[in-house]
């Protein structure tokens, strides 16, 4: 992108300044709803990110699947499964939260000395620019056929896999009318199929089964 | 008033900011105990490669672009991965009724 150093920088600090924020936010607040809309704001400087390597096409990708699908995903998710739960208490977790940091600090060693020891075949050819999403297309309908096909096939079968993951399984029908009850009344009063400690079963409701 | 630095930035910082991004998904990733939180650490350490990708296309690979068509792949494959994954916490949470990571243990010997 042909803008002066300067700026650059600013806006790299500044976006990965978000990035780093956000996603410690992400993984250490304890309200999970606050980690959700981090994580959207985490996305957004990614997709700012792009934009300052020459990626405009992608950006905009970003901004719609991981902003406008997965992260509302992920905010359904959690209302759906919102439940004021006490955790409990594990044995050494504290030990196990530093070790697991001692890992984590040594991957990033790893990384960072690969990082600055290897000789990077830098400066490339200068960047495509504004052609890039042309060439994407290019891309996409020549030598990366093949991957693009399936991609709309795996698209198709994660479709078809959330959906009967996610479905609820009608169990009952209405001794009366003959009709399927009402599956949500149902669940209030059923329990849970493998919950540890089961508490005694609705006798009414297992005599309709 | 000159305030222009002669150096732009370069590959290295980006690759750092990727580095630091995956660490805080992979310590996520072990220690959350809610699962909705294991899979926003998948997607943290899916950006960081995704970042890796965009830098060495835009850096090395200028003209050919091919980091920016694998990032496009990445993104199709963590779209589908997430809804996958909230489908089977949700069922995971009606068989259940917990989030709780360490109560998911039906198959731990």
């Amino acid at each position: 992108m042909t803008i002066a150093s300067f700026t650059q920088w600013i806006c790299f600090l500044a976006l990965s300044a978000a990035v780093v924020v956000g996603s410690l936010g992400v993984v250490l607040l304890p309200n999970i709803v606050y980690s959700a809309f981090l994580l959207g704001g985490v996305f957004l400087s990614v997709a700012g990110l792009y934009l300052m390597l020459n990626a405009s096409f992608v950006a905009a990708a970003q901004v719609l699947v991981y902003v406008g699908a997965v992260n509302v995903l992920i905010l359904f998710a959690i209302m759906l499964v919102n439940k004021k739960e006490t955790l409990a208490e594990i044995p050494g977790l504290p030990l196990r939260r530093l070790l697991s940091g001692g890992v984590c600090a040594g991957l990033f060693l790893l990384l960072l000395r690969v990082d600055v020891t290897t000789p990077w075949a830098v400066p490339g050819p200068s960047p495509a620019g504004d052609d890039a999403t042309i060439k994407i297309g290019m891309h996409l309908f020549s030598d990366y056929l093949l991957p693009f096909e399936l991609a709309s096939v795996l698209l198709l079968m994660a479709m078809i896999g959330a959906i009967v993951l996610a479905r609820r399984d009608v169990y009952t029908v209405d001794v009366i009318t003959g009709e399927n009850a009402d599956q949500a009344l149902i669940e209030k009063i059923r329990t849970p199929l493998l919950v540890e400690t089961a508490p005694d079963r609705n006798p009414a409701l297992e005599s309709t089964r | 008033m000159n305030l222009s630095i002669p150096v732009d930035v370069p590959l290295q910082a980006y690759l750092v900011l990727a580095a630091i991004l995956f660490c805080t998904g992979v310590w996520g990733l072990i220690n959350s105990r809610n699962a909705v939180r294991v899979l926003m650490s998948i997607e943290l350490m899916l950006n960081a490669v995704n970042i890796n990708l965009m830098a060495f296309s835009s850096y090395i690979d200028g003209q050919l672009i091919r980091g920016q068509v694998f990032a496009i792949f990445v993104i199709t494959v963590a779209a589908a991965e997430a809804a996958v994954g909230l489908a089977i916490l949700l069922s995971l949470y009606r068989n259940r009724e917990t989030v709780d990571m360490e109560r998911f243990n039906l198959l731990r010997w």
